[in-house]
């Protein structure tokens, strides 16, 4: 499962959350969404250190993260 | 077996699973989410009545799952104290733009604020008209190009702008004042903590409170989101500062 969870058809591709990502995982794709849009992506799912910051940023409500629990 | 997951954040409850209307990069859909991961780590989901106003957040009811009624433009803290007044167990909350609470609705903010009734206002200033095109607003910055300012604000033709967080503040009425941005991470938690104060200050009885939110029009400023994050840093908060310009005992 996927620690950093971008809703594509929330997303509107303002960048915010690529901006303030401490470890630069985030990207614009380059596929559409239903409004036209370039959803982001995370391009590492394991550098993800759930700091917390794009889902802080984002005005769309489009990011959810999740972390795996230590066994 | 599975993995187990374990959440770091998930959607609010009482955020609706909409997509807002807003702009790319607008940080109104910031604050709405702040309001609704406040309502619901505060247990005010079944109580809660937000009142929106005119403005770009006139849809703003459509996106929460708790009651919401929509004033007339510049009107919301008059509605808002009129609600409390008959309800006085609901938690009443008034959303406006700064073209509704600092212009058209400048008397109804300063007398909800003298009056000192316990509601809570989330005020957003990000310097312009956004909804019909950005025009000049009260709280545009001197030397700021909008529709109706093409040269830039002056002080000889237009005012100056006014810091209405500073000027709420003089007042007796209100148990807490607070200026906060929305521009950056480290920002928004601030600015939770500082909406989290004035929902207290109303939920415990104390008295009006206000939370001011600098906030981007990425489209009207004509600059991208991340440009306009760097804008409000640069030349937005040195004119409106970071703050608690207000705080009575038993708000914290």
């Amino acid at each position: 499962m996927e620690r950093v969870s971008i809703d594509e058809q929330r997303c509107k591709s303002c960048g915010l959350c690529i901006s303030v990502c401490p470890v630069k995982i985030l990207i614009i794709s380059d596929r559409l969404n239903a409004r036209g849009f370039r959803p982001a992506q995370c391009t590492d799912q394991d550098k993800c250190t759930s700091c917390g910051s794009c889902a802080l940023v984002c005005p769309d409500v489009a990011i959810e993260l999740y972390r795996e629990v230590k066994a | 077996m599975a993995e187990q997951m374990k959440v770091i954040y998930e959607r609010p409850k009482s955020w609706a699973n909409k997509v807002t209307h807003y702009c790319p990069g607008c940080t109104h859909g910031v604050a709405h989410r702040l309001i609704a991961e406040l309502v619901d780590e505060m247990g005010l989901m079944d109580k809660t009545i937000g009142v929106w106003p005119v403005g770009c957040s006139v849809l703003g009811y459509d996106y929460f799952n708790f009651d919401s009624v929509e004033a007339a433009h510049g009107r919301a803290p008059a509605m808002a104290t009129g609600i409390k007044v008959t309800n006085p167990d609901n938690f009443v909350f008034a959303y406006q733009g700064d073209g509704d609470l600092a212009s058209i609705g400048m008397a109804e903010i300063v007398h909800a604020a003298a009056r000192g009734w316990p509601i809570t206002v989330i005020f957003i200033n990000n310097g312009n008209y956004g909804m019909t095109g950005g025009q000049m607003a009260p709280t545009t910055l001197l030397g700021q190009k909008t529709t109706t300012s093409p040269l830039g604000r002056t002080p000889q033709t237009n005012g100056f702008p006014i810091r209405v967080a500073e000027m709420l503040a003089q007042l007796d009425g209100p148990a807490y004042i607070a200026r906060v941005s929305l521009d950056s991470p480290v920002n928004i938690r601030k600015a939770k903590s500082a909406m989290r104060k004035a929902f207290n200050a109303q939920v415990r009885g104390i008295g009006f409170s206000l939370v001011e939110c600098l906030s981007t029009c990425p489209t009207n400023w004509r600059l991208t989101p991340v440009e306009s994050m760097e804008r409000v840093r640069k030349e937005v908060m040195p004119y409106f500062p970071l703050g608690e310009f207000k705080v009575v005992e038993g708000v914290l």
